[in-house]
């Protein structure tokens, strides 16, 4: 590859060290590294609970339902929420920013 | 009229179903999928075709078909019989592969969409040098794609012997050719189209059948959750099935050991190839992104009608009714069927359950030949100037090595530990796989050094581990059976005492990924710009074909 030759005008060189594309990277990151965190937090919690609190997990909330479940259940509740909130927020926010830049550059140049 | 019944036709043990009957509606299975498959196919044309389906099929129906993908025999009838036999820990299980998906919808999907074209490979060695690290994604992704598939053609002849009645090896042995046999003409004629629309045929059926039987348990119980559960507490004799701890909870180490599995679930799904080479068969990110929301749905949706289908087997059919039927706990959901609705519904989730195993094995068949062809034959081999008809004709005669060595490894695996076997896809696939993904994605500096030490040392860490842990060797023997749980028998040399190496392969995996970067100067500025732009504005992304 003769990439380093044109490296002084390449036009993805220039757009990634541009502001605007240094922008869209931190909306990203900014948005999803947080949300990885929590979600991973939550798991791992959850994973640690059921291993080294059994008793408490096992404590009943009413009829034969126990904190144990209704806390597995919140897993669900909880991947399908953030799946929702990142689905409506890369449709809305990411993706036209995105479509936007991506126009900077041209029509594909293959 | 016994002598007209083949002699390999012996009736299983517990006398439920009708083998004929559960063969017939598999074989309508196979005739309307084949029908569907050679119609797909006659668009076959160029590489995109056969690897990525053309690129055109929509979001929706390619998270259908990432389920049917993803929802395995194990995963089904495994967790299922878990949940049946050993109550709240297998719930635990369906939870991690569930979570997994968030990592592959925040910060893997669309990204590698972007910047790929076929295979997990394509976006590793983007920006680093081509063939050493196409060869190392290329090993890791066949290594992956080798013990799932074990796992599904061991599981195979497992269901033979539970759902058809055939309980020697050698009846067997020719139910998984044939189910081999099956896969290669899948993959064959119909490439990533027709596979892609077997998976969501299956998927759909398998969800309807789960919800079906879902409904129906609750309905016996009045549509209360917590009669159901008292009720599978009663049938297990008392055992606590509704608290943790009953399969991992034995003994200090035990409990690492679930920690690391549930670390390996969790960041493993993320690195499936199987899985990742599904988002080259939509047109855009922003489809891939709709691809992983369908599959999170319909998912988290199964496992939910699971938790209810395995204390429902649980309070009907009873835990020592599951555990003295052929299949042990993978029996749980189809003698749950066969109390519900008798012979027919048996049959229907049978077929049901065959069908899934061979819409993943032709996943698994379609991505370890890509990469064989387009990673190793191509680029390494032919240092990318083989023609795109060359590719795909070195792809389909790959296809048929891969079917054959399945075929064998599957003979010889039969009544091996299925869940180990996926277990042990899930940590190569999150130590080899997903550290360098993460790093080529989200760290400028990341270089060759860094990707081949991470995939090399996740990989080998995580087999070396596996082969010296009690999964291979060296589990107590039981007093019951008179066997050890372990692999090999009356043979001990295992030093590691955790079934599941995740815990120390995938930390170990990313710190050599780190140090290996840090310690190289290599750094391709242009490629990396090139690669960025493109997986986070989609420019230059694949297109779809069009015909």
């Amino acid at each position: 590859m003769s990439n380093d030759a044109r490296t002084d005008h390449d036009p993805f060189v220039d757009l990634q060290g541009s502001e605007e594309f240094a922008q869209l990277r931190s909306r990203f990151r900014k948005f999803v590294f947080p949300l990885t965190a929590l979600f991973l937090a939550w798991y791992f919690l959850y994973v640690l609970l059921s291993t080294y609190a059994p008793g408490f997990m096992g404590t009943k909330v009413f009829g034969n339902v126990n904190i144990g479940l209704i806390l597995g259940l919140g897993q669900f509740v909880s991947t399908f929420a953030i799946t929702i909130i990142y689905v409506r927020w890369a449709d809305r926010e990411f993706d036209p920013r995105a479509a936007a830049l991506a126009k900077t550059i041209g029509e594909d140049h293959r | 009229m016994s002598a007209a019944v083949a002699p390999t036709l012996v009736p299983m043990a517990t006398n439920v179903g009708s083998p004929t009957l559960n063969i017939t509606i598999f074989g309508v299975f196979v005739l309307i999928t084949l029908g569907i498959v050679i119609r797909a196919s006659r668009n076959n044309r160029s590489a995109a075709d056969f690897y990525a389906g053309g690129r055109a099929f929509t979001g929706r129906q390619n998270g259908i078909a990432i389920a049917g993908d993803y929802l395995s025999a194990a995963s089904f009838l495994g967790i299922a019989g878990a949940i049946a036999l050993n109550g709240y820990d297998g719930f635990l299980y369906s939870i991690g592969f569930l979570v997994a998906w968030l990592v592959a919808l925040l910060l893997v999907a669309e990204l590698l969409r972007n910047a790929g074209k076929y295979t997990m490979a394509d976006v590793l060695s983007f920006r680093l040098r081509q063939r050493p690290v196409r060869m190392a994604a290329a090993i890791s992704t066949l290594a992956v794609c080798f013990f799932y598939l074990l796992a599904q053609m061991a599981g195979a002849g497992g269901l033979v012997a539970l759902l058809l009645g055939i309980d020697d090896k050698a009846g067997q042995s020719l139910v998984i050719a044939v189910v081999g046999v099956l896969m290669i003409a899948y993959v064959l004629i119909g490439g990533m189209k027709g596979t892609t629309w077997v998976q969501i045929i299956k998927a759909v059926l398998l969800i309807i059948g789960a919800g079906v039987m879902f409904l129906w348990v609750l309905g016996k119980f009045g549509l209360n959750l917590s009669t159901l559960l008292g009720d599978a507490v009663q049938a297990s004799g008392g055992k606590k099935v509704l608290d943790p701890g009953l399969q991992y909870g034995k003994s200090g180490l035990t409990k690492i050991d679930f920690i690391s599995l549930s670390l390996a679930l969790v960041l493993g799904t993320a690195g499936l190839p199987h899985v990742l080479m599904r988002f080259y068969t939509v047109p855009s990110s922003r489809e891939a992104r709709k691809s992983v929301e369908w599959a999170i749905w319909l998912i988290g949706i199964f496992y939910l009608f699971t938790l209810v289908l395995g204390y429902g087997a649980a309070a009907l059919v009873g835990p020592k009714a599951i555990a003295a039927a052929p299949g042990k706990a993978n029996s749980a959901a189809p003698l749950l069927a066969y109390e519900l609705g008798g012979e027919l519904l048996l049959g229907i989730i049978s077929a049901v359950a065959f069908a899934t195993i061979l819409a993943v094995v032709a996943g698994l068949t379609i991505t370890a030949s890509a990469s064989l062809s387009h990673d190793i034959y191509n680029s390494v081999i032919k240092e990318g100037t083989a023609s795109a008809e060359e590719e795909v004709r070195v792809a389909r005669i790959t296809a048929v090595v891969i079917g054959i060595f399945a075929i064998l490894g599957g003979i010889l695996a039969n009544g091996q530990n299925i869940a180990f076997l996926v277990a042990l896809a899930f940590a190569i696939a999150a130590s080899a796989n997903l550290p360098t993904i993460l790093y080529s994605l989200f760290w400028r500096r990341f270089n060759t050094r860094g990707a081949l030490w991470s995939i090399y040392g996740g990989l080998v860490t995580a087999l070396t581990l596996i082969v010296f842990s009690p999964v291979v060797s060296g589990k107590p023997v039981d007093a019951a059976t008179g066997k050890s749980l372990s692999m090999l028998q009356g043979t001990d040399f295992h030093w590691f005492p955790l079934d599941n190496p995740g815990i120390v392969s995938i930390p170990l995996a990313f710190v050599l990924g780190w140090l290996g970067t840090v310690t190289s100067k290599e750094y391709n500025a242009a490629k990396y710009a090139e690669m960025e732009v493109r997986s986070l504005t989609g420019h230059g992304a694949e297109k779809a074909t069009t015909h």
